[in-house]
């Protein structure tokens, strides 16, 4: 599917994300990294008690869940969508975003946004690496294999 | 006060991928499509979001503490280790296969009730995406 350039509103869509971020570290003093925040409610399945931290991010991710509800709310439309109804491609992708952005400790949010804007180096490198891996797996998918 | 403040974080986040177009699979892997149909929108998203949180951050860091939480916890490793990099490496091509990242994911389930959006298949990434994650909780030993 062809999509427009559209650099106005992804730069205010992505300075709303920053802000997000800004917010996020005042008021809480966390990175706003999303692989991070799911990660962590993840191990607190296995918790007896809900701490603090468990219920930062199950709040944050019902704020996520909320956006698409407001938006609409206050747009009258979302945005359209395509996605791949590839069963395989779907379970296989997934189970690699969620492995390698917890063993790697953080996903486009955490070290693309949040790591490289606090300057740290293990970012700028994390960064580099999944947009080499990804311009590649692109590359090959849709001109390799795909073409 | 901490769990309201990480609501609005999370819904001003959510926001923002709606509205830069990130909750749309195709427009990533555009952006990733560089000798095809190349889209640099993402581009901007980053460098928007850089560009509120480098100096946000400067300035709220210049307090002692956040203003609900007794310290800042930010990372503080410094050295480069095989995890980092492997993991990096391993997200970067299922990012580049389908074109969704952990938040543009979440944040694209509730759109099945405004249309006729995928909601299976998103249902199916993020449930295989928290697997993977749960794969490597077990594999260091964390639970």
């Amino acid at each position: 599917m062809e999509t427009e350039f559209t650099p106005f509103i992804s730069l205010v869509g992505g300075m709303l994300i920053g802000l997000s971020a800004v917010i996020f570290m005042a008021s809480i003093g966390k990175t706003a990294g999303i692989s991070g925040i799911v990660a962590r409610f993840l191990t607190i399945t296995q918790l007896k008690e809900f701490s603090s931290n468990y219920k930062v991010s199950l709040a944050f991710i019902i704020g996520l869940l909320l956006a698409a509800p407001a938006y609409f709310y206050v747009a009258g439309d979302l945005p359209q969508q395509s996605v791949s109804s590839n069963v395989y491609l779907l379970v296989g992708a997934g189970l690699l975003v969620g492995f390698g952005s917890a063993l790697g400790s953080g996903c486009t949010s955490g070290h693309g946004v949040c790591g490289i804007s606090r300057g740290s180096k293990r970012s700028i490198a994390a960064t580099l690496t999944f947009m080499i891996t990804a311009f590649i797996t692109v590359y090959i998918s849709r001109h390799v294999i795909g073409a | 006060m901490n769990i309201l403040f990480a609501l609005i974080s999370g819904l001003i986040f959510g926001l923002g991928l709606i509205i830069s177009g990130m909750a749309n699979p195709a427009k990533v892997q555009n952006f990733l499509d560089l000798f095809g149909m190349w889209d640099p929108s993402l581009a901007f998203v980053m460098g928007g979001a850089i560009l509120i949180t480098a100096p946000g951050y400067w300035l709220v860091r210049k307090r002692s503490k956040p203003f609900f939480a007794s310290a800042f916890q930010i990372p503080t490793r410094k050295d480069f280790d095989k995890k980092l990099i492997i993991g990096s490496s391993i997200f970067g091509i299922g990012w580049g296969l389908i074109g969704f990242c952990p938040g543009p994911a979440l944040t694209a389930i509730p759109f099945a009730l405004f249309g006729d959006y995928a909601f299976q298949e998103t249902l199916i990434f993020v449930v295989a995406m928290l697997v993977g994650m749960l794969m490597v909780q077990k594999l260091l030993k964390l639970i």
